[in-house]
């Protein structure tokens, strides 16, 4: 990476952050994990965590994370991820621990996983991608595949009746006690990145002050496999996904408002 | 320390604190919940880990992930558990980190039951997961072993970076006798921790732990240094006990309780005459097949024991290589194999050689 004098009159307001590697990502062109792997990186930079935070990969598109973020990982069998940082972070409670998990990985092989670890109350944080499909396999229908939405095992578009109804990930985990940071957020604009960047914060300040379990489901899109250029995929996504899975908000303790509100 | 009544099951997970053990993650499953039991009322008190988990998948995953910190850590299920949790076997002998699982074998397949069995032999040491590994199979015969196994089990995992598979039936499991405990290790500090674990990159280079190589170049690579280090553990690590075989000319094998049974078919065959020699191998994995190919040139036969319809077997034929008879007995999915009935087998394999 190159490096530059900074002027004397002059301030740096924007920099490559520390919490990522150099290297290239292998995304796809549009595809937004590379975006919030980068709002992941931005606030463990502000937080000043690097050097004790421990990911674990998803298996998903996202299951070379480890090569982008510059710091200890972990890759997890497909949807394990909650029960391995439970492990993790039982043995190492001073750490920073996180999954970052895909929606076939987090809301179909991992159920069990994910609910029971929050329902526990572990003191981790969840990276939840939603992308409404299988991105990594070549687009087969996820747990969160929209009624209709056509991929290529739903080629009559997912029919309710036989394959069920999306699973509402977040409204479902923040209802668990253990749950104390629970909220669904989009990097579809820019406006939605930035709530979404707040968010993680305090994900990862609620898992700093031991007041539970935290998890930011984030819409997201796979052009790739909606067969859609990176644009239409986010006005797409904008229009369809954002109507099914409402933003904002299905837990925040008391505790938590108060941290977000610095008090 | 002085000799105390122990129940295996009791044992094994006190055998496990005084090794030093971090975390325990598991699920009840007769007949080894008294594991999981001893471990849920001991390691709270000592400021340790425990964790009751929703499934053998997700403890299974528990370990590989506390095991990636670098901790001592554990699990332990019964057979249909066992089988739940070989997807995790797979990653973490792939990934090279330690761990230790006890198997407390039931009468199978499917529900089975919950009486004494050995058939997860294959399971154990043939086909533990998907991909080419072994684990390290040890298999006590009575409680006092359990014990000083299950503190070489951890001594062994950490030494090869590997995973290490304990195997008893219930009958070990549930048994009383006197036993001695090893003294109270101390709990390793996190700060001691091994340079390759998951500790924070605090002032180094990030530590990465994966079962991931997309080239298959690369994925041949990690496959030969796994290769090399079986063979380096097999090499060294070859556990057995022998019982009059200096002068015998027939030869028993057996593992596990029907080892400890086959010790008084030794005593009676040698009252009627026959000059039986046993070999009870210790290490499932590595098997001590050099030993038994020995003892294949000065018996006239070998007769294999199981609580199963001949597993262990296959591995006797295969060090054995058709130098001599290999006969097999075996009961399945509960009842233990007597005196009574194995004696009778050993005096045909005795008619059979002459
Ligand atoms: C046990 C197991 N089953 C199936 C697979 C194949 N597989 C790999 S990734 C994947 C789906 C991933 O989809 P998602 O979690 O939505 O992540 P994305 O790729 O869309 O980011 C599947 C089914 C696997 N690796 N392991």
């Amino acid at each position: 990476m190159a490096t530059v004098e900074i002027p004397a009159d002059m301030e740096l307001v924007y920099k490559y952050p520390e919490s990522l590697t150099e290297a290239h990502t292998h995304y796809c062109p549009g595809c937004t994990h590379g975006v919030i792997h980068r709002l992941i990186a931005e606030v463990l930079d502000e937080l000043g965590v690097r050097e004790r935070t421990i990911g674990i990969a998803p298996v998903g598109c996202s299951v070379l994370a480890y090569y982008y973020f510059n710091m200890d990982f972990a890759e997890a069998a497909h949807g394990r991820a909650p029960a391995m940082a439970t492990g993790l972070k039982r043995v190492s409670p001073d750490k920073v621990v996180f999954t970052y998990q895909g929606d076939g990985d987090l809301a179909a092989i991992g159920t069990a996983e994910i609910i029971h670890a929050v329902n526990r109350g572990e003191l981790f944080t969840t990276i939840f991608v939603n992308n409404a499909i299988y991105g990594m396999t070549g687009g087969q229908m996820a747990p969160t595949t929209l009624p209709g939405q056509v991929t290529t095992s739903s080629p009559y578009g997912r029919d309710v009746e036989t394959a069920g109804f999306p699973i509402h990930m977040a409204e479902l985990v923040g209802q668990l006690p253990g749950a104390a940071y629970v909220t669904r957020q989009a990097v579809l604009d820019v406006p939605g990145i930035r709530r979404t960047k707040k968010a993680i914060k305090l994900a990862f300040q609620t898992q700093l002050a031991g007041l539970g379990f935290s998890m930011v489901e984030v819409l997201s899109t796979c052009g790739t496999n909606w067969h859609m250029g990176p644009l239409e995929a986010l006005e797409w996504a904008k229009e369809h996904m954002v109507e099914y899975f409402p933003l904002g908000d299905t837990k925040m303790t008391d505790r938590v408002r108060a941290l977000k509100e610095g008090k | 320390m002085a000799k105390e009544l122990w129940e295996g099951n009791a044992a094994i997970a006190e055998a496990a604190i005084r090794a030093g053990v971090e975390a325990f993650f598991g699920y009840p499953i007769t007949p080894q919940t008294e594991v999981l039991e001893h471990f849920s009322k001991r390691l709270p008190e000592l400021g340790r880990v425990f964790l009751q988990a929703e499934s053998e998948v997700a403890s299974i995953n528990m370990v590989y992930g506390a095991a990636c910190a670098g901790a001592r850590v554990m699990t332990s299920s019964s057979s249909p558990g066992v089988s739940l949790m070989q997807e995790g076997f797979s990653y973490i002998a792939c990934s090279e980190v330690p761990a230790v699982v006890t198997n407390i074998m039931r009468g199978g397949p499917g529900l089975g039951n919950v009486q004494p069995a050995q058939g997860d032999y294959f399971q154990a040491v043939k086909s533990a997961g998907h991909g080419d590994f072994h684990m390290i199979v040890l298999a006590p015969a009575n409680v006092q072993e359990a014990i000083d196994l299950m503190v070489l089990a951890f001594d062994l995992a950490e030494k090869y970076r590997t995973i290490v598979m304990f195997v008893a039936d219930g009958s070990i499991g549930q048994m009383m006798e006197p036993a001695e405990m090893p003294p109270m290790r101390p709990v390793r500090p996190p700060e001691e921790r091994p340079d390759w674990a998951l500790t924070g990159a605090q002032g180094r280079k990030p530590n990465i732990i994966t079962s991931l190589y997309l080239g298959a170049e690369n994925m041949e690579r990690v496959n030969l240094r796994l290769q090399a280090k079986l063979k380096e553990i097999a090499a060294n690590e070859v556990r057995w006990k022998e019982y009059s075989t200096e002068d015998a000319d027939l030869l028993l094998v057996a593992f596990g309780t029907v080892g400890r049974v086959c010790q008084t078919v030794v005593r009676e065959a040698r009252e009627k005459g026959l000059k039986v020699g046993l070999l009870r191998p210790i290490t499932l994995w590595p098997f001590p097949s050099g030993r038994i190919a020995e003892l294949a040139e000065q018996v006239r036969g070998v007769l294999v024991v199981e609580m199963n319809a001949g597993q262990m077997v296959e591995d006797v034929r295969l060090a054995v290589e058709g130098r001599r008879p290999v006969r097999f007995y075996g009961r399945m999915g509960g009842p233990i194999p007597l005196p009574d009935e194995i004696l009778p087998e050993m005096e045909k394999l005795d008619a059979e050689c002459r």
